[in-house]
């Protein structure tokens, strides 16, 4: 009888600590919520679902996209998962639906998966507004693009033609050879080349396949099978690493330039060394700047995801929608000593 | 309670505590681990209701129980395989393959059907693979499944590489987000209560369930009582593989996307709900309706906690704190009462089987 007694109250007092201990973590919730819990009575609430959490590329334009969100006097939040799994999204388009907030913008980890929530959110009234990543075209009302492949060929044909004077051998160290995107850009630079840059000579692509070791052998290679080799292109973040890092430590350091798409973070080091002097990429904080005041646009009605519409984000001024409901950011973004220290991604 | 087999289970062999039919029925129905969860889950969907905005709306249960769909369903044959002491850490992966089958399977021009058929083949045959492994070969499940996670995964990423499969069948994909009529229920409820009730009379009413038990509580006793000691493991581990071959063909019709990817450590939410289910990781102990209720309250709090905009981290470390203060609170209160016992002299001949 008295054993009987003490376990009944030991048992309920496991639920109540349990309960407690509950309790406790989910009052923590809803005081997070209410301070950063949107819904004003324009429904300026603006949500940023990035990739993932934790992400410097991404906490770089949800920096962007805050500032812009403060300017315009909405509410700003950011949600997002920890890893980048292509349905774990989905979730959190869910409960951007459930609160009603007025947009989502969202970087997509795989175009479809999340079309359906996204689709979901639309019919509730959410405008949908990818960014850096775009989804299925029918299932947002409009994508911010950072770089067109003519914008990103232009300023490295640019930075390269400046860097070596505008003549002589140049190669280009890719990531792997099927890769759509390093393909296009190559095809562009060499049409830019052999129109505007005729003394240069593009003697060699080789490719990294997107791994540190690979692409630094490669450059290695390049370098000896080509002697004269005034210049090197690397539109790959890994390549352009891998390359600046063998160049810093061999005899080509400051005679053979390098330039690409890169990192500032990645980059910092050989623009402090002088091994690269400037190398291109966008602004991921002017990117989630603009998405903001075009998802605020959407929202007032200025514009609707039409070819022509036109609105004004802030300090980066006017923008017009293009084909595809789609805004272009704008040119490429040059990172040099001057001003590399400004960015941390 | 009374069956055939569980007398037989002798009680000089276990050491674990099994029920006391001493105490009056109501104390032990309402007084276990199990209602302690059921008792949380209405208490945080109370608070939630009454305080997280946008929670109480219809809307709400149906985006919550297409979340948790897969693990409430991977959750049913993984209760019975950890009632036996077994556990099996491939059914993530084997979502993410059966996924990949189907995809690869419509992409090659079979009908979906077939391919979702094919899909749950291939799960049977990996459930039954563990099994051999397990039971024939004699390996132990945490090392055997810990190798086939590794290698359902490996064959998923293989077959499709990186590239995703999104053309499925229109009718299927709406049909895997369908309401039941009036109501914001989804559809995938339905095989989720079928197999509910085939799960519960299997495990709790019938002689091959008081097995499962038995495994779990002392091998040898069971052994000598009778019990198809590996018959039953083996079965339980095909039932896992396909359970979690359906939830990935589930999975892949609510997302549209086969990925080589897809539901990638699915397995750890899985056995998280299942030990805070009160399943005891030893085997011997649990019961089906505190796994539900887990796997509920789970999904309850992430969804609270995302509505108020808490960040993924600190979802993560609130359902980690519970599983840590459930799993901790329990061996606590059994120690406690172990000491207690002992200060208060002798033990009575009736408590000492369930106390030592």
């Amino acid at each position: 009888m008295k054993f009987a007694h003490k376990r009944a109250t030991a048992v309920a007092a496991a639920a109540v600590a349990a309960a407690l201990a509950l309790s406790g973590c989910a009052d923590t919730g809803s005081t997070g919520g209410g301070s950063s819990d949107g819904g004003g009575s324009d429904n300026l609430s603006i949500t940023f679902l990035p990739k993932s959490l934790g992400n410097p590329y991404f906490d770089t334009s949800s920096k962007g996209g805050k500032a812009a969100v403060e300017e315009l006097g909405g509410t700003f939040a950011e949600v997002g998962p920890a890893e980048s799994g292509p349905d774990a999204q989905v979730s959190y388009i869910n409960t951007a639906t459930q609160q009603g907030v007025g947009s989502l913008v969202v970087s997509a980890n795989d175009p479809k998966a999340i079309c359906d929530a996204l689709n979901e959110a639309r019919d509730a009234g959410v405008k949908v507004v990818t960014f850096d990543s775009d989804t299925n075209a029918d299932c947002r009302d409009l994508f911010v693009n950072q770089a067109t492949a003519d914008g990103i060929a232009k300023v490295q044909v640019d930075l390269i033609a400046e860097q070596i004077g505008d003549a002589g051998e140049i190669a280009i160290v890719s990531s792997t050879a099927n890769a759509t995107n390093q393909n296009t850009w190559i095809d562009k630079m060499k049409e830019l080349l052999a129109a505007d840059h005729p003394n240069i000579q593009l003697v060699d692509v080789v490719y990294g396949d997107d791994d540190e070791q690979i692409s630094f052998d490669k450059t290695a290679a390049v370098l000896q099978s080509h002697p004269n080799l005034k210049g090197i292109v690397s539109p790959t973040t890994i390549g352009i690493s891998a390359a600046a890092r063998y160049l810093s430590t061999s005899d080509y350091k400051g005679k053979v330039a390098l330039t690409g798409l890169g990192t500032p973070n990645q980059m910092r080091e050989y623009i402090e060394d002088g091994t690269v002097t400037a190398f291109a990429l966008w602004n991921p904080e002017d990117l989630g700047y603009l998405s903001a005041y075009a998802a605020a646009a959407l929202i007032n009605g200025d514009i609707t995801g039409k070819e022509g519409d036109t609105f004004k984000a802030g300090k980066l001024g006017e923008y017009t929608v293009g084909a595809d409901a789609t805004v272009l950011l704008g040119d490429p973004y040059v990172f040099n000593k001057d001003n590399i220290d400004d960015f941390d991604f | 309670m009374t069956t055939t087999t569980s007398p037989a289970t002798p009680p000089v062999t276990t050491n674990r505590v099994s029920r006391d039919s001493e105490k009056p029925l109501w104390r032990r129905v309402l007084l276990t681990r199990e209602m302690a969860i059921v008792a949380l889950l209405v208490l945080v969907v109370a608070y939630a209701m009454l305080t997280v905005r946008g929670f109480a709306q219809p809307i709400t249960l149906n985006y919550l129980l297409l979340d948790i769909a897969p693990i409430l369903l991977i959750a049913l044959p993984m209760t019975l395989v950890m009632i036996t002491g077994e556990i099996d850490l491939s059914v993530g992966s084997m979502v993410g393959l059966a996924s990949v089958v189907t995809g690869a399977g419509v992409h090659a021009g079979l009908p979906f059907e077939l391919a979702a058929v094919l899909a749950l083949l291939v799960g049977a045959i990996g459930g039954a693979f563990n099994g051999f492994l397990v039971t024939v070969v004699g390996l132990p499940s945490l090392a055997v499944t810990i190798g086939t996670l590794a290698l359902f995964r490996g064959l998923a990423v293989g077959l499709l590489g990186t590239t995703a499969v999104t053309d499925f069948p229109e009718g299927w994909t709406a049909l895997a987000k369908a309401k039941i009529a009036g109501t914001t229920i989804p559809y995938i409820m339905i095989p989720f209560l079928i197999l509910l009730v085939i799960f519960v009379v299997v495990l709790h009413f019938t002689p091959f369930g008081r097995g499962i038990y038995a495994i779990g509580q002392s091998k040898d006793a069971a052994r000598f009582s009778g019990v198809h000691l590996e018959r039953t493991k083996f079965l339980l581990f095909m039932a896992a593989g396909l359970v979690a071959a359906f939830a990935g063909v589930f999975y892949t019709l609510r997302f549209g996307s086969a990925r080589g990817d897809n539901a990638t450590g699915l397995e750890l939410q899985v056995i998280a709900a299942v030990v805070l289910g009160g399943v005891s990781v030893f085997g011997g102990r649990g019961q089906l309706y505190g796994v539900v209720a887990a796997v509920l309250l789970i999904g309850v709090l992430s969804s609270a906690l995302r509505l108020a905009n808490v960040t993924s981290d600190v979802i993560n470390v609130i359902t980690g704190t519970l599983l840590v203060v459930s799993v901790v609170s329990a061996s606590l209160l059994a120690w406690l009462q172990k000491v207690r016992r002992r200060r208060s002299g002798p033990p009575s001949p009736v408590a000492a089987p369930t106390a030592s």
